[in-house]
């Protein structure tokens, strides 16, 4: 089963109100202005060229854990 | 009609999608163009109702294949190609998936007023190194101009010719319990294009896959076996094996694992919301071949220049006539859809 | 029978493009809900943009909006008939077509829900040129689910709600659903596997007799969501009742611009012709279809007036639209 929980765009770099973004061999700058101290290496949620939120990588293990157990029942 | 809705009614100009190798273009050929065409072939040959990738003339001695293609792209110069490579490179592909060998091409090139020489000759070495990599000779032309700000840039139209000794391969020779195999990854050309469009623009290293296949067709015609084949183009994979399965009435079906297709053809599709099995390709066929050849044949191709990433991809069967299924990569089933006409980017 | 409605459309894509409906068993169903801001937008928003991009005015909206059928025409039928109409994918680039058009007017039809408004009003607080103006129809997703949970007798038993939207106004605006209306509800992500384990936690809830709002998407929703974003809303527009295509008015659910920002609303810089704005064709269930009332063959212009190729009602539209998926799939597929 495939475990993939998405692939947000990491942050490659920050240009002002602007982040370079990499979704995964795309990049594109997205704006970052709906987030405070956007920083280089973090993972954004994109949505219409607007980083509108940061990942939780910790949260995702949580997820990951569920759907183990989940396929393992 | 119901009163005060004729807006989906005003269907008596031609859109865009029109063009676009899905639905509409469907339409628009069956309901307007052939009904008013009375001779559509040469006895004995393939003609326009076959709507195949070319059309035959019956020799004393084999077959002479003709397919004829226009062109206009935007940009007209891309990463990995131009508008000339395109024409040469499409009409050579649609020449070899009959199963001939091409032996010359003619161009009409229709110009802008204003267009630059310098470009133009771009345009033209790119015509002639395509030609030299398919080893067919450009035997006729034309040129017209037309005043400025009246055509963008440039169009081409090209038509191939080439020669069948042995049997005519056509889209109606597939059969049940065929192999599918594709050259190649999907969506390149179509996402590269996408790349450089106004209001979409992203970065990729991606590069247009426009190319001709003599070499990969020839390898893979050596093995035998092989009962249909098609260069999936505007439409992109989804159009082609519609085509396949609504023409035969068989069942087409594929595992999405199994297609190979790049990582930035991925992420550019998520992030553009469009599905990229529907993304123009170039320089990649689907061959229909027989069962026990498949494997034979998935080598030889995968030896060529332009078949590296080649992989069987599904088969032909029974169920679900006229329809093409695809196992997802989390198993469920889902139907590819023909598009109806350009994949259109969307965020919800 | 446990019918699940997701309320985002790329829930519905997810399901429909992993094909996860043939993986569920029989007795669970999962009907897409009034989510696709395509569907719901009112069609006098689509009828002006026609009219303003057939006047000259360069009209630029999200692709989801192209295929749309309005009264007269769709913005697609409106570009093929001269109209400057452009497929953006960010009102930003929106924005940078009224930057390089100086001497032309732009227009950007703003619709979609609490995760593109603040977008348009970032935009809007950055400043942009004096030759851009927005068509202002964003609609808000917790009120249009109370007036489905009044309507009553609609086979909904759980809420799938949008994670992105979730994102901006956090899991705390969507609490009202389990605790005041006891209504299973979870707020999911768009992998497959979101929206598989989003169903699980659901028929969970409805077997152990429960009705609580989980947070499948917490890698990226928050208890409070994206303050920011919510000020950036709170600074830009005012909160009105507003017409949805389909549903009809819903008090308290659409957002217009505020007085300061008076000078870039579309609708307040140009004049429209005045005429009657078809929502609902004659004949037309869409929106019992979205609430999940009927099923699309049990309208009596599904697959025959109404075809994906010439879509009759905003249900077959968009590729996420129920009709679209039961007339791509012919009922369930049973595949």
């Amino acid at each position: 089963m495939d475990m993939c929980l998405g692939v947000p765009a990491k942050v490659l770099e920050i240009r002002g109100e602007k982040a370079l973004v990499d979704f995964g061999g795309v990049t594109r700058e997205a704006f970052i202005t709906l987030l405070d101290d956007v920083k280089i290496g973090d993972y954004v949620m994109i949505h219409t060229g607007y980083a509108i939120e940061k990942l939780k990588p910790e949260e995702a293990e949580e997820i990951l854990k569920m759907l183990e157990e989940v396929n393992k029942s | 009609m119901y009163e005060g809705v004729m807006a989906t009614e005003l269907q008596d100009v031609v859109e865009l999608a029109h063009g676009a190798g899905g639905v509409a273009m469907g339409k628009l050929i069956k309901e307007v163009i052939l009904p008013l065409i009375d001779r559509r072939k040469v006895d004995g040959g393939i003609g326009l109702d076959e709507l195949d990738d070319g059309a035959t003339i019956p020799l004393s001695d084999g077959n002479l294949v003709v397919s004829t293609d226009g062109h206009t792209v935007d940009p007209i110069f891309f990463p990995g190609g131009d508008i000339g490579r395109l024409a040469i490179a499409g009409t050579v592909n649609d020449v070899l998936m009959m199963g001939a060998d091409p032996i010359a091409v003619a161009c009409s090139m229709i110009v802008e007023e204003g267009f630059p020489i310098s470009d133009l000759k771009r345009v033209i070495q790119s015509i002639s190194d395509t030609c030299n990599e398919a080893e067919v000779a450009l035997i006729a032309g034309d040129t017209k101009v037309m005043p400025k700000g009246r055509l963008d840039k440039i169009v081409l139209a090209t038509t191939g010719i080439g020669i069948v000794k042995g049997k005519v391969i056509s889209d109606s020779g597939i059969q049940v319990g065929d192999k599918i195999i594709l050259t190649g990854t999907v969506g390149d050309h179509g996402i590269a294009l996408l790349a450089a469009r106004e209001g979409i623009s992203f970065e990729t290293r991606l590069e247009s896959d426009v190319a001709p296949l003599n070499e990969t067709i020839k390898a893979a015609l050596s093995v035998g076996g092989i009962t249909a084949m098609k260069d999936p183009t505007r439409g992109g994979l989804a159009a082609a094996l519609n085509e396949w399965a609504k023409k035969k009435g068989v069942g087409i079906w594929i595992r999405e694992e199994d297609i190979p297709i790049r990582e930035e053809v991925v992420a550019a599709s998520e992030m553009l919301g469009i599905d990229p099995l529907e993304v123009t390709c170039e320089g990649k066929a689907i061959i229909a071949v027989r069962p026990e050849k498949a494997e034979e044949v998935l080598k030889k191709v995968r030896a060529t220049k332009y078949g590296r990433k080649a992989s069987i991809i599904g088969e032909v069967r029974e169920e679900r006539p006229r329809y093409v299924i695809m196992e997802t990569v989390v198993g469920g089933k889902r139907i590819i859809e023909e598009p109806y006409g350009e994949p259109i980017p969307r965020v919800c | 029978m446990f019918a699940g409605q997701p309320l985002a459309p790329r829930h519905e894509q997810t399901i429909s493009r992993f094909g996860l409906r043939s993986l569920l068993p029989e007795e669970v169903e999962v009907i897409a809900g009034p989510g696709c801001p395509v569907c719901v937008t009112p069609t006098v928003a689509l009828d002006r943009a026609v009219e303003l991009a057939l006047r000259g005015v360069i009209v630029t909206a999200f692709g989801d909006l192209m295929m749309v059928p309005a009264t007269r025409m769709s913005l697609l039928e409106a570009k093929a008939r001269g109209g400057d109409v452009r497929v953006v994918y960010s009102v930003s680039d929106a924005v940078e077509v009224a930057r390089r058009n100086p001497d032309r007017e732009v227009v950007f039809v703003s619709v979609g829900f609490e995760t593109t408004a603040p977008t348009t009003a970032s935009e809007l607080l950055r400043g942009v040129p004096e030759n851009f103006s927005v068509m202002c129809y964003h609609r808000l997703i917790p009120p249009a689910m109370e007036l489905l949970l009044g309507i009553g007798d609609i086979h909904i038993d759980g809420f799938i709600c949008p994670g992105h939207v979730a994102a901006i106004i956090g899991v705390k605006a969507f609490r009202i659903f389990a605790e005041a209306y006891k209504m299973p509800t979870t707020i999911a992500g768009f992998e497959p596997n979101d929206v598989l384990l989003a169903i699980l936690m659901l028929l969970r809830q409805l077997r152990d007799g429960e009705a609580m709002c989980e947070n499948e998407y917490s890698r990226v929703v928050r208890e409070e969501g994206n303050l920011k974003a919510q000020q950036f809303i709170d600074e830009v527009y005012d909160i009105a009742t507003a017409d949805w295509r389909g549903i009809g008015r819903i008090p308290q659910s659409g957002l217009t611009l505020k007085k300061e920002f008076e000078d870039f609303d579309a609708e307040k810089r140009y004049e429209f012709t005045s005429m009657k704005h078809v929502d609902i064709n004659p004949g037309c269930n869409c929106h019992l279809v979205m609430i999940g009332k009927i099923y699309p063959p049990e309208c009596r212009l599904f697959g025959k007036v109404c075809t994906p190729q010439k879509p009759y009602g905003p249900c077959m539209v968009s590729s996420e639209g129920t009709c679209r998926i039961y007339y791509k799939y012919g009922e369930r597929p049973k595949l």
